[in-house]
């Protein structure tokens, strides 16, 4: 076997690896020389000007830096709420029921919940975003909220929840947790059935409450797949964009009161025509997302409890 | 259920009913959390389940009909939004778009993510741990960054605005993940049966499309669905590298021109109506492989 190895392995990689160079590693690397230009985009005259474009992304007040905020705001709320209803919601489902006989039950109709919740994974941002734009819209649009709220007599906000400076950014943060909370409760539910069983009856004969089980139990078998899940959704938080796009007035106002990072980079490269500063807000979030990434699995890591 | 709940109840009347209860501890507790927990989730799925429906019932109101009874079942089913969709909407025409490219795309990621990821884990040579960490490093790479790049790469080899185009970029970016999670299965495969083939006198080739690609098939599965999934959702690619002819569109991106343009034309039935024909297909395909999807999709984040 050791005939034709390398010729083997050459005619197996070329294709896939040429592929990945020339499309996905080299406008990455093209991207990261931009930054330190101040092309426009569109001439083919520029000029090497350092790190000046990074310095200037933390001057501009009027998208960079609310961008930043609202990305960070994102990445602290979405990680967590979804992680903690995807934990939630996966307990209920596999150890809410009855204690039968010593042993505890998962609720009925598990199934049917877990397809339900999954469902919004599958549909498209494109129609995600159309579907809770019409949620959200003003009553005199015919928004399902603001309809609702009428009808009960409650106060709605005038122009909808998108409109209204307030709102529009917890209101995308909503869909976005709706959105992933089935992946987590799928991911979550699979982690806790490979834990024993006995683990939890050896806990009901010693009388523990739910409360106790899942955090003496529960939650440190499962630290692995929380911390995947939140190297996850901080991927997504850090990305977040297309919903914005499709939802929001300006795509990331009002007033700018749902623009992120990744909004801002579109608008500096395809409307401003200012590729190089759009790229150095680019290379800004790369280096943000690998950070996130090593810190979480150098700090997140315990001892590994085998079972 | 129903069977159990008549035994249990009865000797709560009873006059050693307290001591039942102490000597059943958990039994109270398990019953109000149940009740409990059953009404979260209900609570939860009726929030997954109301928009979807209220969106596809929406779908027959005429707009002013939308506007006016939002929370109204319709008055009459209005199959006009359907005729205007699928004909002004043109969600069909979009909807061959973008099957004609992930025919495509979708075999070419699988093909070639399965050749690279099969050699990265069954053969040593210089260069291989490079290889895959310059592959699983993609996966953490903001797609923004490379758009413009991309843009000018493919403009400079007439690729632009061409399916041709659209699919080699779906391959590359769709390769990441699909080497990473092939590398690990491949690596999981029993060494017995390739070197059976090996003594049996099989080359490399006939090793790994008679051999290994069959016994890797449920990663293949997995990973397909992974990505038909991925790619049928793509919208900022195809915004930017397919942009010039409306009517050459993918699917979310047809949907978003829709949007746009009901913004205009105030005509929300026929978006809501394009809505829902775009999600039946997804919606039955759902339906029928909900079980591979859910593995296929979350046996991605288990590493």
């Amino acid at each position: 076997m050791k005939h034709g190895r390398y010729p083997f392995i050459l005619s197996f990689l070329a294709l896939p690896v040429g592929l990945y160079a020339w499309l996905v590693i080299l406008p990455f690397a093209q991207a990261f020389q931009i930054s330190l230009t101040d092309w426009s985009g569109s001439s083919n005259s520029f000029e090497y000007i350092g790190f000046d474009n990074y310095v200037n992304l933390f001057k501009d007040e009027r998208l960079v830096l609310p961008a930043l905020r609202h990305t960070g705001i994102i990445l602290v709320v979405l990680p967590v709420v979804t992680i903690a209803l995807g934990l939630f919601f996966a307990f209920m489902l596999n150890l809410g029921g009855r204690v039968r006989r010593g042993r505890i039950e998962g609720v009925r109709g598990a199934r049917f919940h877990k397809i339900v919740y999954f469902f919004p994974q599958v549909l498209s941002v494109a129609i995600i975003g159309i579907l809770w734009k019409q949620v959200y819209a003003p009553e005199n649009f015919g928004g399902l909220i603001t309809g609702a709220l009428t009808a009960v007599g409650l106060p709605a906000p005038v122009n909808g929840f998108l409109a209204d400076t307030r709102f529009v950014l917890a209101a995308v943060i909503g869909v976005l947790v709706w959105s992933a909370v089935g992946f987590y409760l799928v991911f979550f539910s699979s982690a806790m059935a490979s834990i024993p069983r006995d683990l939890y009856e050896a806990a009901v004969i010693d009388g523990a409450g739910r409360g106790p089980m899942f955090f003496r139990i529960t939650l440190p078998l499962l630290w692995d797949s929380v911390q995947t899940a939140w190297i996850y959704l901080s991927i997504v938080a850090l990305d977040v964009f297309v919903l914005i796009y499709m939802m929001t007035p300006e795509r990331g106002g009002p007033d700018a009161a749902s623009e992120v990072v990744g909004g801002v980079i579109w608008k500096y490269a395809f409307n401003h025509g200012e590729q190089a500063f759009a790229s150095a807000l680019g290379v800004v979030l790369f280096f943000a997302a690998l950070s996130l990434a090593v810190v979480s699995l150098r700090f997140g890591r315990r001892e590994r409890i085998e079972f | 259920m129903a069977t159990d709940t008549a035994p249990e109840a009865a000797p709560a009347t009873d006059e050693t009913a307290p001591a039942r209860a102490r000597q059943q501890a958990p039994k109270p507790e398990g019953n109000v959390l149940n009740v409990f927990s059953q009404g979260f989730l209900w609570l939860w799925a009726l929030m997954v389940i109301i928009p979807v429906a209220w969106i596809v019932l929406s779908s027959f109101k005429t707009t002013r009909e939308i506007a006016s009874n939002p929370l109204a079942l319709p008055e009459a089913m209005h199959w006009a939004n359907y005729v205007n969709a699928w004909t002004n909407g043109n969600i069909g025409g979009y909807f061959l778009n973008t099957v004609q490219v992930m025919v495509f795309s979708v075999a070419g990621t699988m093909l070639l993510g399965a050749m690279a990821a099969y050699v990265l884990a069954r053969y040593e040579f210089p260069g291989n741990r490079v290889i895959y960490f310059g592959f699983a490093a993609g996966m953490m790479f903001p797609v923004f960054l490379a758009l413009f790049p991309l843009f000018k790469t493919l403009q400079n080899v007439s690729l632009l605005n061409t399916y041709t185009g659209l699919v080699i970029v779906y391959i590359a970016y769709s390769l990441p993940f699909t080497v990473f999670f092939l590398t690990a299965f491949f690596r999981t495969l029993p060494t017995g049966v390739a070197e059976a083939a090996v003594v049996d006198g099989a080359g490399h080739y006939r090793l790994f499309f008679q051999v290994m690609l069959p016994m890797a098939k449920p990663g293949l599965i997995a990973i397909t669905i992974f990505n038909v999934i991925g790619q049928w959702n793509q919208f900022l690619l195809p915004l930017v590298l397919l942009g010039r002819n409306p009517e050459d569109a993918m699917i979310s991106q047809g949907l978003a021109n829709l949007a746009l343009r009901q913004g205009y034309e105030g005509d929300s039935g026929a978006l809501f109506a394009g809505t829902v024909l775009a999600m039946i297909p997804i919606f039955i395909a759902y339906i029928l492989f909900q079980r591979q999807i859910q593995a296929g999709l979350t046996a991605g984040a288990i590493k």
